[in-house]
């Protein structure tokens, strides 16, 4: 069971305070984003998301699109409620048990709030790859196949096999693993659990994918290829991103969001908020002022 | 001096050595400024300075109550008039236990001459001398090894690291106390096993499949003939169990999964302390519960559909047992499940999975050897139980899969061929010994076939 608090610990709401000190203060609760927060042809639309932690407000009406084939990143400070964001895109937060989530999220109109949607099959379109690569204890064969088992996607085995080296492959590991795809997930490199992680997700075939963190456990050039992996996924799925790496961002996005303590501050295209931002908090974080 | 009075003015040396090594520690440095010369912490130089007073000591001390008595036994019997020496080794024991009785002030056996009276007196004399010697050969001891430490006292005495090796030198000896205390017991049945299948032959203890433990007395007398077969026993005591397993393993299992991943935290926390209560149950008070209420019923309900079910049956044994061991696999079930990783639970669910897939495919897998070693734990339990048995499954030692039936066990045997006044030299009594060592070794076989399969099956995380 985990709870807000889990969370916290693991990083995304702690040092609140100090960053607020150092920075500069929290900015008011209708604060207006600045930039574009729609686009022409969204597969996801947010609109007046709040988020409580028990009694912690932790994002504070913020309206995001996620465009069809792009990669949207979210940056932001630690605790700025970035991943939070993240985790209501499929109601991963469902699992903690003080959270509450307010306001509309649209899958291709159709609210995933909605009382009576079921989240399973939302998680099936709305995939999510974590921060520390989390393969199961299970062969590399069964950690691919598992999620086209549960969801009935083969009808048999020269179906399931051809879904195991199609997504081994998108993901660029098929070559690495391919003579050993009955031993166990686990005994891979931190880089290659992370692909793998990514080519299980890619092969429930979801329309989005959710990234929170992908290569904060990874080295540089496991690093590489997973950004070259993104790059190459985004002609094929929506893609959003929450990472800690300004460059990651600048490399990998075509749309970055900035998120301060709870508010999304500014929106725009890559290169703009990389070469010229209009928020001045935005300014002092990519600039290296403060976070 | 009493020997306890002894040993409480020792701890008062000890704690003294320990005071006076941290002031010599400090004033070798000059006072408390000059701490940061000393090669460890004052404390460390208190407690050398006080084991070094310890422990010696406390060994002199053991020894010497470890060989007080049969030292002080010797000088007496040497000390007796050689007319009542020069007797047969048990008669000789008889007067010495006359002797140390009288000594004692307990009830002698025989008449109480002049002779005895001197023994017992010079007894008696002997262990003043002796207690006196000891508390001032202690004490000295002390006292000299715990002022030699404290001389030895300096700036660049490694205090610290002398104290940690005599520590772990004791935390050796503790484990080594628990190893040896199994080692003995294993020896023990294995030698008393050992003479009973001079008796009997290994080969009709193993496979007989008729278990009578009678011996004759008398060459005539009639209905005598005993059979130590040992596979009805070995029979009940499986079908006990594996009633109880079939009655514990889904029932804990699925607590279990109840407790770690649907409960609510508050249910969870008063539900478990209660769950694990039934395991505090005294055994005795199930056994009268499964043979004065079960059983009954068991037979009545059985009557009434037509079947004759005796009135003690294993199935009442085994269902009771069950539920006193639901516990054992529920609660370390319920500790594995909870110590797999969110992270997996995350996966899964972020594959779309629902929470019984999440549980039956990725937690349960990830628990299993977990799970194994509270099922273990609890066949383990239900193996060696006697009390239930004794009271809900009869005595007869019949071989049969009939559950409704009367079935005797390992355990129960044990404990009817050893009540009562016995003969240690009979086959009936080294029976015992030898279902023992059988049950032991197959407690510790299933254990190694179980570790070995969960090492098979298991889906090791991180």
């Amino acid at each position: 069971m985990i709870t807000a608090e889990t969370v916290a610990a693991e990083g995304e709401l702690t040092g609140t305070k100090t960053r607020s000190e150092r920075g500069s203060k929290a900015l008011d609760n209708d604060f207006e984003t600045v930039g574009n927060v729609r686009v022409a042809d969204p597969r996801m639309t947010c609109t007046d998301v709040n988020v409580y932690y028990g009694d912690k407000h932790a994002i504070k009406n913020c309206s995001l699109d996620i465009a069809q084939n792009q990669v949207v990143a979210m940056i932001g400070p630690s605790g700025c409620g970035k991943s939070t964001f993240l985790r209501c895109l499929n109601r991963m937060n469902d699992t903690i048990d003080s959270c509450r989530v307010t306001g509309e999220i649209k899958l291709d109109d159709q609210d995933i709030y909605d009382k009576r949607l079921d989240v399973v099959p939302l998680r099936a379109q709305v995939g999510m790859v974590f921060q520390k690569p989390n393969p199961f204890p299970k062969s590399i064969y069964d950690n691919i196949a598992y999620g086209p088992r549960i969801h009935g996607l083969a009808s048999n085995r020269t179906e399931l096999d051809e879904i195991v080296e199609s997504s081994l492959t998108k993901a660029g590991l098929w070559e690495e693993v391919k003579d050993r795809l009955d031993q166990p997930g686990t005994g891979l490199s931190g880089g290659q659990q992370q692909r793998l992680c990514i080519a299980r997700t890619i092969a429930v075939e979801p329309e989005v994918i959710l990234m929170d963190e992908p290569c904060s456990a990874l080295d540089p050039i496991a690093t590489a290829k997973v950004e070259e992996l993104i790059d190459e996924l985004r002609a094929n799925y929506t893609i959003a991103i929450v990472t800690h790496s300004m460059q990651q961002a600048a490399r990998v996005s075509q749309r970055t969001a900035y998120f301060h303590l709870g508010n999304l501050v500014e929106v725009g295209e890559t290169t703009q908020i990389f070469t010229n931002p209009r928020h001045k908090l935005t300014e002092d974080y990519i600039t290296g002022r403060f976070g | 001096m009493q020997f306890s009075v002894l040993i409480i003015i020792l701890l008062g040396v000890m704690a003294m050595a320990y005071h006076l090594g941290r002031r010599r520690s400090l004033a070798t440095v000059g006072g408390s400024s000059g701490v940061r010369n000393l090669h460890s912490l004052p404390a460390y130089y208190g407690f050398y300075t006080a084991l070094w007073a310890g422990l010696p000591a406390l060994l002199i001390a053991g020894l010497w109550v470890f060989f007080e008595g049969s030292l002080i036994t010797s000088m007496v019997v040497q000390s007796l008039p050689a007319a009542l020496r020069d007797v047969p080794p048990e008669r000789l024991g008889l007067l010495v236990n006359d002797i140390t009785n009288l000594a004692n002030g307990n009830i002698v056996s025989t008449q109480v001459d002049a002779e005895m009276q001197r023994a017992a007196d010079h007894m008696n004399e002997l262990r003043t001398i002796g207690q006196a010697a000891l508390a001032v050969v202690v004490l000295s001891i002390a006292l000299a090894a715990g002022s030699l430490a404290w001389r030895a006292i300096g700036p660049k005495m490694r205090a610290r690291n002398r104290v940690e090796r005599i520590v772990s030198s004791l935390l050796i000896g503790s484990s080594l106390i628990a190893i040896l205390t199994t080692v003995g017991i294993v020896l023990s049945v294995l030698f008393e096993s050992f003479r009973f299948f001079q008796k009997i032959p290994v080969t009709d203890f193993l496979f007989g499949l008729e278990w009578s433990p009678q011996v004759a007395l008398r060459a005539d007398q009639v209905g005598a003939t005993g059979a130590f077969g040992s596979v009805p026993l070995f029979a009940g005591t499986l079908l006990i169990s594996f009633i109880a397993l079939l009655v514990a393993v889904p029932i804990g299992l699925m607590a279990a999964i109840y407790l770690a991943d649907y409960a609510g935290p508050k249910l969870r926390s008063y539900a478990k302390p209660v769950l694990e209560v039934l395991a505090g149950v005294p055994t005795v008070v199930y056994g009268f519960f499964a043979a004065l209420t079960l059983a009954p019923a068991i037979r009545g309900a059985g009557e009434a559909l037509g079947m004759t079910v005796s009135s003690e049956s294993a199935l009442a044994a085994g269902l009771v047992m069950g539920i006193m061991i639901i516990p054992f696999v529920s609660s370390l079930s319920d500790d594995v499940i909870n110590a797999v990783p969110q992270s997996l639970r995350d996966a899964a669910y972020a594959l779309g999975a629902t929470r019984s897939e999440t549980i039956r495919q990725v937690v349960l897998p990830a628990a299993l050897p977990g799970i194994m070693g509270g099922v273990l734990l609890a066949a383990s339990r239900a193996i060696g139980e006697t009390m239930i048995v004794v009271m809900a499954a009869g005595l007869s030692a019949n071989l049969t899969a009939n559950p409704l039936e009367s079935v005797t066990t390992v355990t129960v045997q044990i404990v009817t061929l050893l009540v009562g006044d016995q003969e240690f030299d009979s086959a009936k009594t080294l029976a015992a010994f030898a279902l023992g060592l059988q049950l032991f070794v197959v407690t510790l076989a299933l254990n190694i076939v179980a570790l070995h399969i969960v090492r098979k099956y298991r889906e090791q995380y991180e």
